[in-house]
């Protein structure tokens, strides 16, 4: 052990200061615990519950059924799979129209900061409306006499029979415009501290924009790309509300669908619960295998 | 292993011939520089100095492509490269800020430039770069883990690895503390002789360009105000602006008032100060005569020497080696000059003293000059 040269009234400042930070974080612990935890805890005992024979609808004891599991499992695991594979082209997808769209107004516009303000606001203010307002307007868009349709069938990319609404383009559409901000954002607020005199190095040193682009400004990105990806990937693989509206029930249900429906109609609580599980559990496994693989030190 | 010196020698391109010809930048609200002709020869260690805002950075910008000449045209080794792209040119920089790439190790930052360029062996000759620069230890760390000097030195590889024909230093010693830079000076100039580029080196610090450079150019409000080796441009500066920018100066107003043996008699407040003619600008007419402080003997008894004055100390300043005087002279001002502390005893405020210096060390200016250009406010 080695011996500590502080006198008492500096090990007593540090304790005090210690005690201070404990005392800032309390409430937040407070609210994790009561409006998080507890209920996880909850969740994963509903999970167990059992149904006892002759019991009417919705009635179910408390109980250790880890069948349920495997119950659920057996029946959805297209649903989960749907769910995971709908967020990750919406993810790309978000990806591809958000970047260009952070770097435009990041980097870009950053002289000029009144049309930066502007685009920054058009790009939030579609959340002062409701989110299922906003997925229902794609019902609009993407309805059989709907410009988009008409010019793709125009442009004999749809057939002339074809449908985009209730179709799988339909649900992952919303959902790429629905979370577009979340991977705009973080992207826009990395770009923004981009310091553009190292693109004018990588140039004095022979790199094309191009090339400065790709070994200069992605890679610094990083970060952004990261959480950004993340904001996105995560709540697009729990929805509902897309896969519902803009869906057919059939070929586009989604797992958080499936949960919504076991919760409020069916009211098969440890089913819906189990499925819950289940899907919180994978969701974290995918962002860990995710972070290990391309997290950055900034977020680690 | 052959150090980047050696295989420079082997190779011995030198650099190349830098011209610049009616350069001039005009930004929405002021010219930056104005019809600039400029011809650095290849190999040498060449200085812009000036004040900021004198356009020496803009002009190196230009050099380097990263900003856009309003008129005029740039060739380099003879091949004219005005309207190519930074990327194109075989120019390098050692930016103010290093701009040093955080993303990427030390070695990678090296490599950059050689990488781009399709090189082989890039990794081999960021190693012998950085060698040089005695970093090779700190490869693989990031820039933000190295200090000022290590940053400001893988900037300085960074650049010289790729051998360009020339290579641009925008005041890269200005972050660093004293001590480091007048080391890094000794090196830069060590590195330059070894490696034989063509340097140009932008600062706003005359010692800095004095003790670097083999040839500076004074800048000041987009042109060029005087050029040559430091030594002839600190003895005989031809106008008042390099005359106090470019260490100090007395300065005072005159009137030629006769000449003889090729040595002009000056008017000076009624006393008669000796100029040799071909060190004036002018010589006839007003002039403003100058005399650096360390020419200037003073003492408190009468002087031998072809040029005198005497005046009241004013000010007395205590340096270590030297003390500092500030003598008022009546009709003329305040002249400064010091002496060496060798023993003697030295004057105080209020003493009247005599002041002398040889007739050679004199310098005429034209007589239209403002007195107080360049002096560091």
């Amino acid at each position: 052990m080695s011996l500590d040269l502080r006198s008492k009234a500096e090990l007593r400042a540090e304790k005090r200061k210690n005690r201070t930070g404990v005392y800032l974080v309390s409430p937040g612990l407070l609210v994790l615990a009561l409006f998080f935890a507890l209920p996880v805890v909850i969740l994963l005992a509903m999970s167990l519950y059992v149904k006892p024979p002759g019991a009417e609808v919705g009635e179910f004891v408390p109980g250790f059924e880890i069948s349920n599991y495997g119950t659920v499992l057996t029946a959805y695991w297209p649903e989960l799979l749907r769910s995971f594979f709908f967020a990750l082209i919406a993810t790309v997808l978000a990806l591809l129209i958000g970047f260009p769209m952070a770097y435009l107004v990041a980097v870009r516009l950053r002289e000029k900061t009144l049309l930066q303000g502007i685009l920054l606001v058009l790009l939030i203010a579609p959340f002062f409306s409701s989110f299922i307002l906003r997925t229902q307007a794609w019902k609009q868009i993407l309805a059989d006499e709907g410009f988009v349709a008409q010019a793709l069938k125009f442009i004999a990319i749809l057939p002339a029979d074809g449908h985009l609404t209730a179709t799988p383009i339909a649900v992952v559409a919303g959902l790429t415009y629905n979370f577009l901000p979340f991977m705009v954002l973080p992207i826009y607020a990395n770009l923004g501290r981009l310091d553009t005199r190292l693109l004018e190095a990588s140039g004095d040193l022979y790199a094309s924009p191009i090339v400065a682009f790709t070994k200069v400004t992605l890679p610094m990105s990083a970060p952004g790309v990261f959480a950004g990806t993340l904001l996105t990937f995560i709540p697009a693989a729990g929805d509902y509300v897309n896969s519902a509206l803009l869906g057919n029930n059939r070929d586009t249900t989604m797992i958080g669908q499936v949960i919504d429906s076991r919760f409020f109609k069916i009211i098969d609580y440890p089913g819906a619960a189990a499925l819950s599980f289940v899907l919180m559990i994978s969701i974290l496994i995918l962002v860990t295998i995710y972070i290990r693989r391309f997290g950055t030190e900034e977020l680690m | 292993m052959t150090t980047l010196a050696e295989q420079t020698q082997a190779e011995r391109t030198s650099g190349a011939d830098l011209l610049l010809s009616g350069i001039t930048k005009r930004f929405a609200a002021f010219t930056a520089v104005e019809d600039l002709d400029l011809l650095v020869p290849s190999g040498t260690f060449f200085a812009l100095l000036g004040p900021s805002g004198c356009g020496k950075s803009t002009t190196l910008r230009m050099i380097a492509g990263l900003e856009a000449p309003s008129e005029g045209s740039i060739s380099i080794g003879g091949v004219e490269v005005t309207s190519l792209p930074s990327h194109r040119r075989e120019v390098n920089t050692v930016f103010q800020s290093y701009a040093l790439f955080p993303h990427l190790s030390v070695l990678e930052n090296v490599a950059f430039g050689l990488k781009r360029k399709k090189d082989k062996q890039a990794i081999q000759k960021a190693r012998a770069g950085l060698e040089l620069v005695e970093l090779a230890h700190l490869a693989n760390r990031k820039p933000a883990q190295l200090s000022g000097g290590q940053q400001q030195r893988v900037a300085l590889a960074r650049a010289l690895v790729n051998r360009p024909q020339v290579l641009l230093l925008d005041e890269p010693l200005g972050a660093l503390d004293m001590k480091l830079r007048r080391q890094m000076q000794l090196e830069l100039k060590k590195i330059q002789t070894e490696v034989g580029l063509t340097f140009i080196h932008v600062t706003h610090d005359q010692e800095e360009a004095m003790t670097m450079a083999d040839v500076v150019a004074v800048m000041n409000g987009g042109r060029i105000e005087q050029m040559g080796p430091p030594r002839e441009l600190y003895e005989l500066p031809r106008t008042a602006f390099v005359a106090n920018f470019l260490g100090k100066s007395n300065l005072m107003r005159g009137t030629v008032s006769g000449q003889s043996d090729g040595m002009l008699s000056v008017d000076v407040a009624g006393r008669t100060i000796l100029l040799p003619a071909q060190r004036a600008v002018h010589t006839e007419g007003e002039v403003v005569l100058g005399v650096r402080p360390e020419k200037i003997t003073i003492d408190r008894a009468p002087l031998a020497g072809e040029n005198q004055l005497s005046g009241t100390v004013v000010d007395v300043s205590f340096t270590g080696t030297t003390t500092e005087y500030l003598v008022q002279v009546e009709g003329i001002g305040l002249i400064g000059t010091f002496s060496q502390n060798r023993g003697q005893q030295p004057a105080a405020e209020g003493d009247t003293v005599f002041l002398a210096w040889e007739a050679e060390h004199s310098f005429g200016l034209a007589g239209d000059e403002s007195v107080n250009a360049g002096v560091p406010s």
